[in-house]
């Protein structure tokens, strides 16, 4: 045996060794998988799909909780949009679901009417504190679904507004203080803001993305057609229930913006908006708060920094004040073997994520969970906590199957709305494209019910 | 263990005079013994769900929900035909082929031509031109995306390194065909080679031989040989390449997720949109059924061109 080893003594400890892997492999996740069970690489399987600073952060919030609580948690970024829904649905109908996972509360009803998704308060989350009175109503009511409440909010991320400081100045919109705009009232003192605005930037009054940017000129739509009426359809998105006279209106209305008025840019793709904003050519931003990290830091082509505040927005065509939004939420996916400890741990973790929401809202969103949104550690962050208001008055896509983030819904109505801003089209037809793009999601039969 | 394998080979006489007693049955059902393996995975993979597929086209059929859904007839049928998204992606499929198939049989023709005259080596550049072929499509599509990508990438560099700005590969809809033909011209160019190579080698080398103590050039000998005899094999290769890229989906969906704005959406994509993301597999198998139609027809097509060009030639 002290010479050099023979071939078949190589040989024999090769396949001794081959063995030994094989059996080992019983307990590996490979095999586990093939024979139907779950994974159970962590105590807390986790899917996601935020990338970016939001990634940066759901890093930052896994971690703390990991190292807290002692359950170990196991993290996978999915694509965003159609693919990631499209993994979570297969997953969860063949058994073998993360234990939690992210989703876009407008994304919520298809999900939870395919069976997907267990009720969370059949998981057990009031024993650990989370109950209806701790979150935004809103966000609460639209986490429902006929009656049962399928998802735990995280965040409201609302559609505001962005305004240039300096520029809101020389155009006499602050209050005596500084820190705010004068309050703007309807439609006539919105247009006078612009107009103000479009004199102090010497180019436009206000801007936003409406070419190649279908979800974004949604967003815009929305804000200004929810304070005239309601949705735009009902009963699980089969009913189109369209107010033509306010839908007329609306489009006019976007349309004098962009059109006569030259107030808004009638042709800004994303690119066009981020530079007419970052060298104060634009005195108002529409989009979305997740858009503050954009802004932080830029430098005005003078070299000074760019100071801008971000509010809700006021009441413009109608009395109401109404932000269009949605929310992120934690979703416990239907798995029949999963065992209760770790629906349990599955529970420790979302309690975990929504305590420590504060590192959540430095991307810009609004936490759901009231004892964060209260806090000092939220409250000083600023502009954040100056559109709270927005989370409550939250308009969020109307229910159907085909309706939510990333959808083609989006991407139909936004194509309609774009025609209409570029002057393609008139208010009127444009009411009947749209009549008539609804038509073809809400006749298809439904997936499910 | 040697002697069993070595014992019937003895009687060599034997068993040809029984063989050829044998009533011809016995023959069918070694055939069809031998074939067994093959239809069993062909009737579970592809008979069984082309039934299944069939009978859930006629129901409203959710992905992700057990069970059937209810009846529907044909009700999903007449939405696939009045369905401008289904039909345009149809036509994304046709223009892929109309693109892809014209290069991806001239060029391998060309270059197996070419790869036969080389004398020396000749074995590096079949390995060469072959190699592509075996790469994943996902690692063909990530390496191209990189290329591709505006500003930074390799082709952008090279076109701005001589004040040029390339075309917009990613984000207009002349760009993204010019991108995913590119790609799928490098990739799938080695099978249609190696189908030419081999049929070469099967020209006798007296032809040549003949045709040049004839006086014939090298162009005229590529020209009234080569190309009449590769005939059968073209025909072959343009059958396969017309059906597979009507099947294409992996580079679009990996490169362009068939954008931008659903422009480059091939039909394959439609069927996974509808079925997998809208859940509605009803639908979704009722499109799938239409383009397999569609399928069907191109290769019968085909078939009976063939089999009248060939009574023609024995006639």
């Amino acid at each position: 045996m002290s010479g050099p080893v023979s071939r078949r003594q190589f040989l024999a400890a090769g396949g001794g060794l081959t063995l030994a892997g094989l059996i080992s492999a019983c307990a590996s996740p490979v095999l586990t998988s093939t024979t139907g069970g779950q994974p159970a690489t962590a105590d807390v399987i986790y899917w996601n799909l935020f990338g970016g600073g939001d990634g940066a952060n759901m890093t930052l919030m896994v971690d703390a909780f990991e190292k807290a609580s002692h359950l170990s948690v196991e993290s996978t970024l999915l694509s965003w949009g159609n693919p990631y829904y499209t993994k979570l649905a297969l997953a969860a109908s063949s058994g073998r679901p993360p234990d939690v996972a992210i989703s876009h509360l407008s994304r919520l009803p298809l999900l939870a009417e395919a069976g997907l998704l267990q009720p969370v308060e059949d998981a057990g989350i009031a024993a650990s504190g989370i109950t209806k009175d701790k979150f935004t109503p809103a966000a609460w009511a639209k986490a429902t679904v006929q009656g049962t409440v399928y998802a735990v909010p995280l965040d409201t991320h609302p559609f505001v507004m962005f305004y240039n400081v300096d520029l809101a100045r020389k155009a006499g919109l602050l209050n005596a203080a500084g820190d705010n705009l004068k309050p703007i009232k309807g439609r006539d003192d919105f247009v006078d803001a612009l107009k103000a605005m479009k004199q102090a930037s010497g180019q436009y009054g206000a801007i936003s993305a409406n070419t190649a940017d279908p979800a974004t000129t949604w967003r815009w739509f929305m804000t200004l057609y929810s304070g005239l009426a309601g949705p735009i359809v009902s009963d699980q998105g089969t009913r189109v229930t369209i107010d033509a006279a306010a839908l007329e209106e609306t489009f006019a209305f976007m349309q004098s913006l962009t059109g006569p008025l030259g107030l808004m840019p009638g042709n800004a793709a994303d690119a066009t908006v981020t530079t007419l904003f970052s060298e104060g050519k634009a005195g108002f931003l529409f989009d979305g708060e997740w858009q503050i990290p954009t802004y932080r830091g830029v430098k005005l082509p003078d070299g000074k920094p760019l100071t801008f505040n971000v509010v809700p927005f006021p009441p413009i065509l109608g009395a109401k004040q109404v932000a269009y939004a949605d929310s992120h939420s934690l979703v416990i996916p239907k798995n029949p073997g999963r065992s209760p400890q770790r629906t349990a741990d599955a529970v420790a973790f979302i309690k975990g994520l929504l305590d420590r929401s504060y590192i959540w809202a430095h991307g810009g969103h609004i936490p759901a969970w009231r004892p964060v949104q209260t806090s000092k550690a939220f409250l000083d962050q600023k502009p954040q906590s100056n559109y709270i208001q927005a989370a409550f008055k939250a308009v969020y896509d109307p229910p159907g199957w085909y309706t939510g983030a990333g959808s083609d819904f989006q991407n139909a109505m936004g194509g309609v709305i774009t025609e209409v801003l570029g002057g393609a089209i008139s208010p009127r037809s444009g009411v009947s494209a749209m009549t008539a793009s609804l038509k073809t999601f809400s006749t298809a039969i439904p997936p499910v019910r | 263990m040697t002697t069993t394998a070595a014992a019937p080979t003895v009687p060599a006489v034997g068993t040809r005079t029984i063989r050829l007693r044998r009533p011809a049955g016995s023959d069918n059902r070694a055939g069809w013994l031998f074939a067994t393996p093959f239809l069993v995975l062909y009737i579970l993979f592809l008979i069984g769900p082309v039934i299944i597929g069939l009978v859930i086209s006629l129901f409203n059929t959710a992905t992700v929900k057990s069970g059937l859904g209810h009846w529907v007839g044909g009700s999903n049928y007449a939405d696939v035909f009045k369905d401008a998204a289904f039909w345009q992606s149809m036509w994304h499929s046709v223009l892929f082929t109309l693109l892809t198939t014209p290069p991806l049989i001239i060029l391998p023709l060309l270059f197996a031509v070419f790869a036969a005259r080389i004398s020396r080596n000749r074995w590096f550049f079949r390995l060469a031109f072959f190699a592509p072929y075996v790469v994943p499509s996902s690692v063909v599509c990530l390496i191209f995306a990189f290329m591709y990508t505006p500003q930074t990438g390799l082709i952008s560099k090279v076109f701005s390194g001589v004040g040029l700005s390339a075309p917009n590969f990613l984000g207009s809809t002349g760009g993204a065909w010019l991108a995913v033909t590119l790609l799928t011209v490098w990739w799938t160019f080695g099978f249609n080679f190696i189908l030419y190579t081999a049929a070469l080698q099967d020209i006798p080398e007296e032809t040549y031989e003949a045709a040049s103590i004839d006086g014939a050039s090298p162009w005229q000998q590529i020209r009234a040989i080569t190309i009449p005899l590769l005939g059968p094999t073209t025909s072959l290769v343009l059958i396969l390449q017309v059906l597979a890229s009507l099947k294409v989906f992996d580079q679009i969906y990996i490169l362009l997720y068939g954008g931008p704005n659903e422009s480059t959406r091939p039909v394959i994509e439609y069927i996974y949109d509808t079925g997998f993301t809208s859940y509605r597999g009803g639908y979704a198998a009722a499109a799938t059924m239409v383009y397999f139609v569609v399928l069907v027809v191109i290769s019968a097509g085909w078939a009976l061109i063939r089999r009248r060009r060939n009574q023609t030639a024995n006639a």
